[in-house]
């Protein structure tokens, strides 16, 4: 990714620290990263190594105890509670290891979810529900619920509901964590696709044969800072 | 989010614990049904005491008296300026007055009646036309009189049961009438200049038909001789010449005009009866209403009411703690839902909302249900209330009214209180920490 493309996402020593008791866990630490738009980041690490703290920082599920983070020009540090709703809305697309469908909810309205809460018309939003189910090719599932899925299927669900929105960033937390190997590989692809289209991908993932194959960079974290940087093989 | 989607989101989540749901809103519905029930009866029983009292005449009535009767009944001291009778003049003159629907002279005098054989003393009164026109004969039994002068009667119960022990079949007998009648004296005829101003008093007889049978005499009751027992169209009453107190003062005045003892003035809106009291005051007579008597029974149940819609709203306040553990059960087993909706952009606000949403919905359908059970509650007071009232061979009456207002209040109170109840849980949900909820498992 050449240096001509604008920042998505950067962090300034990004920290973030939680108090367990008398123990201070520094979950992510002093931790700067620069991420280009239409980059495709693979964050590896051990378990509890700060990489899905990290994630969660650029969705602006979590604030940093220090630091700065800004996504698409705008520091999420500084953002207000309502702000930060309208970045995950609006910039962010998240996927999840254990796929975080609504079990009443149809696979239609599942997706359809992002957009409500956008407010968006309900005209465009069948229709942006439609090209987004589409694209993950599960047309033939509208109206099944999770628990009429497989496990593939509800992770295409849920990037499908990631995707409605139009982000301009995706993150995807070990998004092949709950999946077989060609399932997962599947999903590695869609996410690919999705990515050679232009989208922004942060993808959290312990596998590093699969980060190596699909990812442009991988970033590896350990005791909550980055460790090693650099390009896929 | 948009109202429409919060709606649909809602319903949805409240379908889905349907059974919890179900019983909480019923919770609610019991306690608004308690507070319907609670006031209803006190509505229906200050409808009741007003209408009852309406019927009686007695709160768009003015009763008039010259200034001075009061104190020479007393025997004190005739002031030196003599007082303003209450002559034809008078009359007039307060007929004339705005929202004064009619004037009439208390006509009350004692007679003996004779029927199948026996004779009954009593006292008789007549009844101005208007008293047709108030409620006041609604529940009679038989007709009001076909005509202000016509020669029929219409008894009261107790009268009507001493002359008969099956009171309905006196409607449309005839009775008479003995009582006493003024006649004036001639002039002396050995004094050319004397001027009629004298009179004697004869006993007359008169017959009546009896047209209709009364609980008891509206507006009555005010003078000196109490309730009348048999009623007269007034204008008949009037051309029977009776004898009356008046008519020795009426002697000894100068002016030896015709006075009345006393006058009913009839107002059209019993709100408008205190101005016309003050004119009729300003005249220089002695005026009494009982308007007052009216507003402390309205202060009274005004109390009443308050005290049962206190102890009615109990069971709604117990019935929304029902809300407010639901709702906690919600965000416990929705917990990581509210996650899911935080991180695809749900604001604190909209979760907020949408608990909001859940509690106004279950505050609005157990208000509709309270309400509509309410209701029942009240018909079936009533029902029971007339069974019992008929096994003792009385009138059917309404002891409950559920008004419009109350319905609208009733339902909105519900929503309010669901809305307070649903405050706790909705501002907990807000504050939901996304991160800890996407964890939960």
């Amino acid at each position: 990714m050449t240096n001509d493309h604008p920042m998505a996402i950067r962090s300034e020593r990004l920290a973030r620290h939680y108090q367990m008791g008398e123990t201070t866990v520094r979950a992510v630490d002093d931790v700067s990263i620069e991420i280009r738009a239409g980059e495709f980041v693979a964050l590896l690490g051990s378990s509890g190594s700060g990489k899905s703290t990290l994630l969660n920082l650029m969705a602006g599920l979590d604030r940093p105890t220090s630091g700065t983070i800004f996504a698409e020009g705008r520091n999420l540090a500084e953002m207000r509670s309502e702000e930060l709703a309208q970045h995950r809305s609006r910039t962010i697309g998240m996927v999840f290891q254990a796929f975080n469908l609504l079990p009443r909810m149809t696979l239609e309205e599942n997706v359809e979810l992002p957009l409500r809460l956008a407010e968006v018309d309900r005209e465009e939003r069948r229709a942006r529900v439609r090209e987004a189910i589409e694209r993950v090719q599960l047309t033939a599932r509208l109206t099944h619920r999770p628990s009429e899925l497989s496990g593939g299927e509800q992770q295409r669900t849920a990037l499908a509901r990631a995707l409605v929105n139009r982000p301009a960033i995706l993150l995807a937390d070990e998004p092949t964590g709950n999946l077989d190997s060609v399932t997962g590989d599947e999903i590695m692809q869609l996410l690919g696709e999705i990515n050679k289209a232009g989208m922004t991908i942060v993808m959290v993932t312990h596998e590093r044969p699969r980060a190596e194959r699909f990812a442009n960079r991988i970033v590896v974290m350990s005791d909550g800072k980055i460790v090693s940087e650099g390009g896929a093989l | 989010m948009k109202g429409r989607d919060l709606a649909e989101l809602a319903g949805r989540n409240l379908r889905e614990a349907l059974l919890r749901n179900s019983l909480t809103t019923i919770g609610i519905s019991v306690g608004v049904a308690s507070l319907v029930a609670m006031l209803s009866l006190g509505v229906g029983l200050q409808d009741l005491a007003s209408d009852r009292l309406a019927r009686t005449g007695l709160f768009d009535a003015i009763f008039v008296t010259p200034r001075s009767s009061a104190a020479a009944y007393r025997g004190t001291l005739a002031p030196i300026e003599p007082p303003k009778t209450l002559d034809e003049q008078a009359r007039e003159e307060m007929a004339a007055l705005p929202n004064v629907v009619e004037v009439y002279p208390d006509i009350r005098f004692p007679i003996e009646i004779r029927y199948a054989g026996s004779s009954y003393a009593t006292v008789a009164a007549g009844v101005a036309p208007s008293a047709h026109k108030d409620g006041a004969f609604d529940d009679m039994r038989g007709s009001f009189f076909s005509s202000s002068d016509a020669d029929e009667t219409i008894l009261q119960i107790d009268l009507a049961r001493q002359l008969s022990d099956h009171p309905d079949s006196l409607i449309g007998k005839d009775l008479t009438v003995r009582y006493a009648e003024r006649q004036p004296l001639p002039p002396d005829p050995a004094d050319s200049k004397s001027q009629p101003d004298g009179f004697s008093i004869v006993p007359r007889e008169k017959g009546l038909r009896i047209v209709g049978i009364v609980e008891t005499e509206p507006a009555g009751g005010i003078g000196s001789m109490g309730r009348g027992r048999l009623l007269l169209p007034l204008h008949l009453a009037e051309a029977l010449r009776t004898a009356r107190t008046n008519d020795l003062r009426d002697l000894l005045r100068d002016s030896r005009k015709k006075s009345y003892e006393s006058l009913t003035v009839r107002v059209n809106d019993p709100p408008k009866v205190k101005a016309v009291e003050d004119s009729i005051k300003q005249m220089g007579f002695t005026a009494f209403s009982l308007l007052d008597a009216s507003k402390s029974l309205s202060l009274v149940f005004t109390v009443f009411d308050l005290f049962l819609g206190i102890f009615g709203s109990l069971a709604l306040v117990v019935a929304s703690l029902g809300i407010v553990n639901t709702l906690v059960m919600a965000i416990l087993e929705r917990r990581r839902e509210i996650g899911v909706l935080k991180a695809l952009g749900a604001s604190d606000r909209d979760v907020r909302s949408l608990f909001f949403v859940e509690a106004g919905a279950m505050g609005s359908l157990g208000g509709v249900l309270g309400v509509a059970i309410g209701w029942l509650i009240g018909h079936a007071i009533n029902f029971g209330t007339n069974v019992y009232l008929k096994g003792r061979n009385l009138p059917a009456i309404r002891v409950t009214a559920v008004p419009w207002w109350m319905v609208l209040a009733a339902i909105a109170f519900s929503i309010v209180v669901s809305l307070v109840a649903g405050m706790y849980p909705a501002s907990r949900a807000a504050r939901l920490d996304p991160v800890e909820a996407l964890r939960y498992e």
